[in-house]
């Protein structure tokens, strides 16, 4: 069984400051890491390979050559290969663009029977370009998975979270998951699989290999445009206790919740 | 020049669970109908589900819908993409809405991608805001980027409809006008032959929560400083002992003490109680975004330069270990005089 797993590079720092008076973003380390949610995909990619005896798992990702090192991780976690698909012209990609390269890889490197992504990644936040994916390439797709309870050459079972309840549902394959971190606790490298890693020659696709044209793809290809950025504003004025007395600090909290009208309905 | 040709018509997606349209596909009526009032568009709901509440359509015209077009189909029964993507994809192709929006839920998220990717057109995820320039006629969508720390103005030029997934629990429900009139019209498709469906919903848990996070007038929320998954039962306590719902930030809930849907932020769930109270959270902007529309907040931090203390509307910087079992206790107190 052949299956894909799409993974991303995403910057490692969580704080961004922006710069108020140009209204441009200050990014202080340029540290990156990958996805955390795309390792346990990869994770999970590995263990249905090795529940089924055969076939190979392949890694994809679009990004500049630093996603190499992202992709280089995915080896050493047991990937079989790893392709980076990078080229200038799909700087600036919204979602569906990014799924319009995707989808081309994919359909290059295929067949597959499993695609597996992360349902959200840690910087866009949109968890729109797995399903994007699965509608471009005509696949039977499900969200949220949090577990996988059967697979076979035909179907898979899986769980899902929605708000108010887990479902479990049958797929057949070929089909594209998305999976949640829930989904299984990511492995760690082997010594085997790292130096193998380091040896594994990782090509890379340009533009041009996936027959794409500058007009898809990039700012150009993108429906969504960003017009501007701004910071949001959050404040109020409250009234801040230190308290070196917890005795006064609770007395405090309770004022204020009889305030609130909260004790009234004990 | 726009590519799709479309007609001037705003859209809503209406989420039906068990036959009832949810809630928050309500709060997305409140968000169109102002749009719709920019733009002087006719506004149209569209609704597959099974077994529909046909009071809840009827529900629509009241609360601004003009026409309504649904579907009642057993293949509607679950909220599985394949039919339901497809069937959309067909109507908005038809209809050629200029706009087209639906609530940020699991399904929204789940079938918008796909729609939007079958129409070619453009999609902004989780929309805290949603506006018309008017020079333009454009939507504008207002959505938190890299990482919540600032908000990106997106707009659709070109390609038609303009689609955004909206946030829930930010906006009022729409007000209702009885008899109000517009028209309600059953969407007629045919299945193509082979149409078994590829992925079949087996059966489905309820997750147990005693108090719905978002619905709660009262939220007790832990973090980091809690240290350990033992140490967040104190959260719980409080949480019964004040008939309050359960929250935590990402931290708490990566750290495994507990469950994804009781998260709140950015990446987790809006509320809006009168009372918040937050324990050993920081106050990241991540989470912020997800309590700042609460009427009332307290924070328990020992470090008095924790961010939290920002919005709190009363802050308590001391050790949360000394403070919370003395709180329970004295709430304990104060239930046993009244009884
Ligand atoms: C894209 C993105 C989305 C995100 N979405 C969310 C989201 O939805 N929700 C969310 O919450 N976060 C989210 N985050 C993460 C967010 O940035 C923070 O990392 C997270 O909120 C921190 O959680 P915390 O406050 O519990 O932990 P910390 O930041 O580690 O804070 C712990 C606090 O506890 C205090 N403390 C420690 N010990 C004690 C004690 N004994 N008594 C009193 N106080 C004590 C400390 O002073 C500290 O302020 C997101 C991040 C990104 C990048
Ligand atoms: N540039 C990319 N390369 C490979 N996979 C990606 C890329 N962008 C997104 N993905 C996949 O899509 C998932 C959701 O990303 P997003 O839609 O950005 O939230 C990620 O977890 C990845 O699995």
């Amino acid at each position: 069984m052949r299956i894909a797993v799409l993974v991303k590079q995403v910057p490692a720092t969580e704080d961004v400051k922006i710069d108020n008076k140009k209204g441009t973003l200050i990014r202080e380390k340029s540290e990156v890491e990958t996805n955390p949610t795309d390792l346990t995909a990869i994770s999970q990619a590995v263990r249905i390979k090795k529940t089924i005896g055969k076939g190979e798992v392949v890694a994809i990702s679009m990004g500049p050559s630093s996603a190499i090192k992202t992709l280089r991780e995915a080896l050493s976690l047991g990937c079989d290969k790893a392709f980076l698909i990078s080229d200038r012209i799909f700087a600036g990609s919204d979602t569906l663009a990014t799924a319009k390269v995707l989808s081309r890889a994919l359909q290059q490197l295929g067949p597959f029977k499993i695609i597996l992504a992360g349902n959200k990644s840690s910087d866009g936040e949109t968890g729109q370009v797995g399903p994007s994916v699965a509608m471009q390439l005509g696949l039977c797709f499900t969200t949220y998975v949090t577990s996988i309870e059967k697979v076979t050459d035909d179907f898979i079972v899986i769980r899902r979270l929605t708000e108010t309840e887990y479902e479990r549902i049958k797929l057949k394959l070929p089909a594209l998951l998305t999976v949640t971190k829930q989904v299984c606790e990511p492995d760690l490298p082997s010594l085997r699989n790292k130096i193998r890693a380091l040896e594994l020659k990782i090509p890379i696709l340009r533009a041009t290999d996936l027959g794409i044209a500058d007009s898809e793809v990039g700012l150009k290809g993108s429906p969504t445009k960003v017009m501007k950025i701004f910071r949001p504003k959050i404040f109020r004025k409250g009234k801040i206790i230190k308290v070196g007395n917890v005795r006064k600090a609770v007395k405090e909290i309770l004022l204020f919740l009889e305030k609130q009208g909260v004790s009234s309905q004990w | 020049m726009v590519k799709q040709e479309h007609t001037d018509s705003i859209w809503i997606l209406c989420e039906i669970k068990e036959g009832r349209i949810i809630e928050a596909s309500y709060e997305t009526i409140s968000r169109a109908v102002l749009l719709s009032r920019k733009k002087k568009a006719k506004l149209c709901a569209l609704a597959l589900g099974y077994n529909i509440e046909r009071r809840d359509l009827q529900g629509l015209i009241e609360m601004g819908i003009d026409e309504v077009y649904y579907s009642d189909d057993v293949r509607f029964a679950h909220s599985l993409p394949d039919d339901y993507v497809q069937i959309t994809i067909s109507v908005l192709k038809k209809h050629k809405p200029d706009i087209f929006i639906a609530a940020a839920t699991t399904f929204g998220r789940t079938v918008m991608p796909a729609i939007a990717a079958g129409l070619n057109t453009g999609l902004t995820a989780d929309c805290t805001d949603l506006d018309i320039d008017c020079k333009k006629g454009l939507m504008i969508q207002v959505r938190p980027a890299i990482g919540g720390n600032i908000m990106a103005v997106i707009e659709t030029p070109l390609h038609r409809p303009q689609m955004a997934t909206v946030r829930t629990n930010l906006v009022s429900l729409p007000n209702r006008t009885p008899n109000r009139r517009g028209k309600i019209k059953r969407i007629n498709f045919f299945s193509s032959k082979n149409s078994e469906p590829c992925s079949e919903w087996l059966d489905s848990t309820k997750i147990g929560s005693k108090m719905p996070l978002d619905k709660a007038e009262i939220v007790v929320a832990g973090g980091r400083g809690l240290r350990k998954a033992e140490n967040f039962s104190l959260i719980r306590k409080l949480a019964d002992e004040l008939g309050a719902a359960v929250a935590a930030s990402r931290a708490a809930v990566d750290m495994g003490w507990v469950d994804y849907h009781h998260q709140v932020g950015l990446s987790g769930k809006t509320v809006t109680p009168r009372v918040y109270i937050a324990i050993g959270i920081s106050g990241a902007v991540q989470h912020l975004a997800g309590i700042s529309s609460a009427k009332s907040i307290v924070a328990i931090n020992k470090d008095p330069s924790a961010n939290i203390f920002k919005i709190a509307d009363l802050g308590i910087v001391g050790d949360l270990f000394e403070i919370v079992p003395k709180l329970l206790q004295e709430i304990r107190k104060a239930k046993g005089r009244k009884r």
